[in-house]
């Protein structure tokens, strides 16, 4: 990968019919790296996510992969190279996990060729990469959280898109399965040299496992950059509105945040409309 | 929603059912012979059995109005309790079965034993309503699994299927039967003598003042069921008691009317924009704007295509899915 | 940091037969060619004993006899098998199978497993056009009537799909203007039935309710004729059904242009209930149970689901006639009261087995 997979977004306008959440919001995401999207809830993060992975349409502003408006590219030739894992998914019953996978390779099929030797090879390496090989015949439903999420992912992996846009990927699973997800999808950064985006609600995780952060609330971008330079007593003040102690992470080096407190509006407190 | 207050609330129904009081006064002016509203009010409150537009009121329209403001209130309530009953906005009496099995009821009835006074339609019907609503109640709550609303929605459209088609079967093969149903299945208050009436309008009425009286109930379950047993209601009963007076007021309408739709479907959704999601008002509103709304429909149909009538079943189809349409697609996401 | 177990690719087993012919690939799944092979099995058998039964019974080797064009024992049964009961019976299962495909789609574009052909509007939309022609117009001509349940169907459904656009499909939007165009259609009918007379109207009736009585070979050539065309179609689009099925947003995320896709697969469901609704009349609970069974034969992948979808229809079709005929014997009744009639109990069980 010697060209940077540039997908940026340029003055883009993102909302749900006349509920703007984002406006004119400017951002590139580096290549070859892992990027994470934190912010309070309702800031705008995954909306921002699927406005990047061409889900949702903007209703102004542009979104580019190397150089060329995404809205404008055949959406299978996108498929080939942005894959997506989008929030808690609903699996059909009785679907198993290898075809599951399977669907990964549609970007790639045509009408005749619908599976091919290497359709075959991309799908077991891509189940091998996750580890689900043991699992690749269980039915979805009968997995557990941790495991489905990889079989998923695995999903996305068969793809074999260069860039991948993870929203949430551990919201609802335990700190056991929350790691597991976590580290595969950095080993997977490093031994595919995939572009991640993700969105993660926890900010130590955001710090542990991201090369760069990027802050949002209430629909703009207040803070990027490394874990070190985002990670602040401030920035934890102003935007999640607790008062914390920022520390660092013996194993790692990353910054740790220990919330202590949420700090009470010093502002005229306004019920209903100011 | 438009109306807050406990009282705008209140203010608002009060207008609403002066409305209904005009609408209907007014309707029973429409018709092949159309009569003036003083005389109506006139005819009501002092009645000359001399006068000819007296008697055409007293014996003709008067009962037909009051047949349509009735039904009209019926069915739009039942279908405001159904949906609150199974958290489903697409719940109401016809998609439930209900309709149908009382259909079933009546065209049995009448091929069992030939031509039968209204009087038995009406009976036949409430009876064949409880049925329906007791089976598809039962089927959807039996099984091993929980009570979802897709369950019984799904219980509902299959037992309506399945009358359907042995009521066809009936029609299909006694003709006689057939001759004299496909009049009533349209779904009509043409023809409603004051007897009927006398017979249906406690039934119905008795349906919507237990509906009333166990709106709140209704409230609170329509939270969702764990929500509502965690705050110490037996959901059961309440569901119980809710499906009894479905079967009244549906029941008693389809005897009154013939099936009729759509009333339980879209006037609940019309109603909530206006009083919100709390069945004390829901209940009331979807009552009074339902009788509004059949009213309309039987005024329109007298008037529409004079000196024919089109049946308040047709119209109401004919207002009603567009309408349907309408909301489905630009206040839905 | 935990260490799994290195398990080598090669120990995957996939699940499927893949057939390839130099660059054309296709994939069933493994459970397939069992299942097709025994329901082939079981139709041929239901066939023949379908075409034996009757006013007076035929002996099987008889009925194949006269099937492949050899003389029988009595001249007359060959007439019966070749003119009166095989037509019927090849219509029967030509639209269990065209009901079963359209309900595997329509289930599948959903992506709720309640959802049938009907869903739409066709039996209304057919309806109400027919019915509507044949009060209005002063001397009816019979051979118009399928060309107007078919316009009638394709019309409605078509409607319903574009009334429930908007910006995209949700499923409660389509169940919703479905619902409202298909009570729409019944009310226009129910009305429509009072203005004929009352022996124009029994017919109506009837050819509301679903019949196969009467069919001819012509039937049969046209339900062939579009079912060869449109199939193989199908069968190939099966895979953006299974895309579908996981959600829209992993669906595009895939690189499906999901708006078209809808469209399409829609329009072939629409156009496979219309054409039965055409030949046989209003037919419910096939569209929606074939695919229940054959999901529970060889799992939910659609390629699968189709081929073996196709068969357990027309099984179902078949043994449905010969229920009809069968049940109240000499009287017959219509084929979409008994599929009514099997259905609906079938429904009941698959809910109380539920354990979700």
């Amino acid at each position: 990968m010697t060209e940077p997979t540039g997908l940026a977004a340029d003055k883009l306008r993102l909302g749900y019919d006349r509920d703007i959440v984002i406006d004119r919001l400017t951002m590139e995401v580096k290549a070859g790296q892992v990027t994470t999207l934190i912010g309070p809830n309702g800031c705008g993060k995954s909306t921002l996510l699927n406005g990047l992975a061409r889900l949702l349409k903007p209703q102004g502003g542009t979104v580019h992969l190397n150089g060329q408006a995404i809205h404008d590219m055949d959406t299978k030739h996108l498929a080939r190279m942005l894959g997506v894992l989008s929030q808690s998914p609903a699996t059909p019953e009785g679907l198993t996990v290898y075809e599951l996978v399977a669907q990964g390779r549609y970007p790639h099929q045509r009408f005749f060729q619908q599976w091919s030797a290497h359709d075959e090879a991309e799908c077991e390496e891509a189940i091998a990469a996750t580890h689900m090989t043991e699992f690749a015949e269980r039915r979805i439903e009968t997995l557990s959280g941790g495991q489905r999420q990889r079989a998923w992912i695995a999903m996305a992996l068969a793809q074999r898109t260069p860039i991948l846009l993870l929203d949430e990927p551990t919201t609802y699973l335990d700190v056991g399965y929350q790691l597991e997800v976590l580290e595969l999808i950095t080993r997977l950064h490093h031994e595919r040299s995939m572009t991640i985006v993700m969105v993660l609600h926890d900010i130590n995780h955001a710090a542990r496992y991201s090369d760069h952060l990027v802050v949002l609330k209430e629909g703009n971008i207040v803070a990027c950059g490394s874990p070190d330079e985002v990670v602040t007593e401030q920035l934890l003040a102003d935007v999640f509105r607790v008062e914390a102690a920022i520390l660092r992470d013996p194993n790692t080096g990353t910054p740790l945040c220990v919330p202590y407190r949420t700090i009470e509006s010093t502002r005229k407190d306004c019920l209903g409309r100011c | 929603m438009i109306l807050r207050s406990r009282w705008s609330l209140s203010v608002g129904l009060i207008v609403a059912l002066g409305a209904v009081i005009v609408a209907a006064t007014l309707s029973i002016g429409v018709g092949s012979v159309d009569i003036d509203a003083r005389v109506v009010v006139a005819s009501i409150l002092s009645f000359d059995d001399g006068d000819f537009n007296h008697l055409i009121v007293r014996t003709i329209r008067l009962p037909r109005v009051i047949a349509a403001v009735l039904v009209g209130a019926g069915m739009a309530s039942a279908g405001a309790v159904m949906q609150g009953l199974t958290s489903n906005p697409l719940a109401s009496p016809g998609l439930l079965g209900v309709n149908a099995g009382a259909s079933l009821f009546v065209v049995v009835g009448i091929s069992a034993s030939g031509s039968l006074p209204l009087l038995t339609y009406g009976a036949l019907s409430v009876a064949g309503a409880a049925v329906a609503a007791a089976l598809v109640y039962g089927v959807s709550s039996a099984g091993s699994g929980t009570r979802t609303p897709v369950k019984l929605a799904l219980t509902g459209v299959m037992f309506s299927a399945f009358a359907a088609a042995v009521t066809t079967w009936i029609l299909i093969t006694d003709l006689d039967t057939f001759d004299q149903v496909r009049f009533w299945t349209v779904g009509s208050v043409a023809g409603r003598d004051m007897e009927l009436v006398r017979w249906m309008a406690p039934i119905i009425i008795v349906g919507l003042v237990f509906a009333l009286i166990v709106a709140r109930q209704i409230t609170t379950l329509s939270l969702g069921e764990a929500t509502a047993t965690g705050l110490g209601q037996k959901t059961g009963r309440v569901r119980a008691i809710g499906a009894f007076c479905v079967v009244l007021m549906a029941g008693g309408s389809v005897g009154l009317a013939g099936p009729v739709g759509f009333l339980g479907l879209v006037v609940p959704h019309l109603a909530r924009p206006l009083c919100g999601v709390n069945y004390r008002w829901v209940i009331p509103y979807s009552a009074v704007l339902g009788a509004l709304l059949a009213v309309a429909a039987d005024t329109a149909g007298r008037a529409v295509l004079k000196p024919q009538e089109v049946p308040i079943g047709v119209m109401l189809a004919a207002i009603g899915a567009p309408f349907l349409i309408y909301i489905a697609r630009w206040k839905m996401r | 940091m935990t260490t799994h177990a290195d398990t080598s690719p090669s120990t995957v087993r996939p699940p499927w037969v893949v057939i390839r012919l130099r660059r054309l690939s296709f994939r069933v799944d493994r459970r397939v060619p069992l299942a097709v092979t025994l329901l082939v099995l079981v139709l041929l058998v239901l066939l023949v004993v379908s075409v034996s039964y009757g006013d007076y019974n035929i002996s099987p080797l008889d009925v194949i006899r006269a099937t492949v064009g050899l003389e029988t024992s009595d001249p007359n049964d060959r007439l019966v098998v070749r003119s009166i009961r095989l037509p019927r019976i090849l219509v029967s299962l030509l639209v269990g199978v065209a009901l079963a495909v359209s309900g595997i789609i329509m289930q599948g574009v959903t992506r709720n497993d309640l959802a049938d052909p009907g869903l739409l509007g066709v039996n209304a939309g057919a309806g109400a056009v027919v019915v509507s022609y044949l009060v209005f117009a002063s001397e009816p001509n019979n051979a118009v009537v399928p060309w107007l349940a078919f316009a009638g169907a394709l019309g409605v459904s078509m409607l319903s799909y574009v009334l429930a656009w908007r910006g995209g499909i949700s499923q409660l939007r389509l169940v919703l203007v479905g619902v409202g165009l298909a009570s729409l259609g019944s009310s226009v009918i129910s009305f429509l039935l009072t203005r004929l007379q009352i022996d124009r109207a029994q017919d109506a009736l009837i050819w509301l309710t679903g019949s196969v009585y009467g069919s001819q070979w012509g039937d049969v050539r046209q339900l062939v004729t579009w079912l060869l065309v449109l199939l193989p179609a199908v069968v190939l689009l099966a895979r953006e059904l299974n895309a579908l099925s996981l959600g829209d947003l992993p669906a595009t995320s895939l690189g499906m242009r999901i708006g078209l896709k809808r469209l399409l697969l829609i329009a072939a469901s629409a156009g496979f209930a219309a054409i039965t609704v055409t030949v046989a009349g209003t037919i419910a609970f096939v569209g929606f149970v074939a695919p229940h069974i054959a999901r529970r034969l060889v799992g939910p992948s659609h390629e699968g689901l189709l081929i073996t979808g196709v068969l357990v229809g027309a099984i179902i079709m078949v043994g449905a006639d010969l229920a009809s005929r069968w049940v109240i014997a000499p009287a017959q009744l219509p084929i979409g009261v008994t599929t009514a009639l099997i259905g609906a109990p079938y429904f009941a069980y698959l809910l109380l087995r539920r354990t979700r």
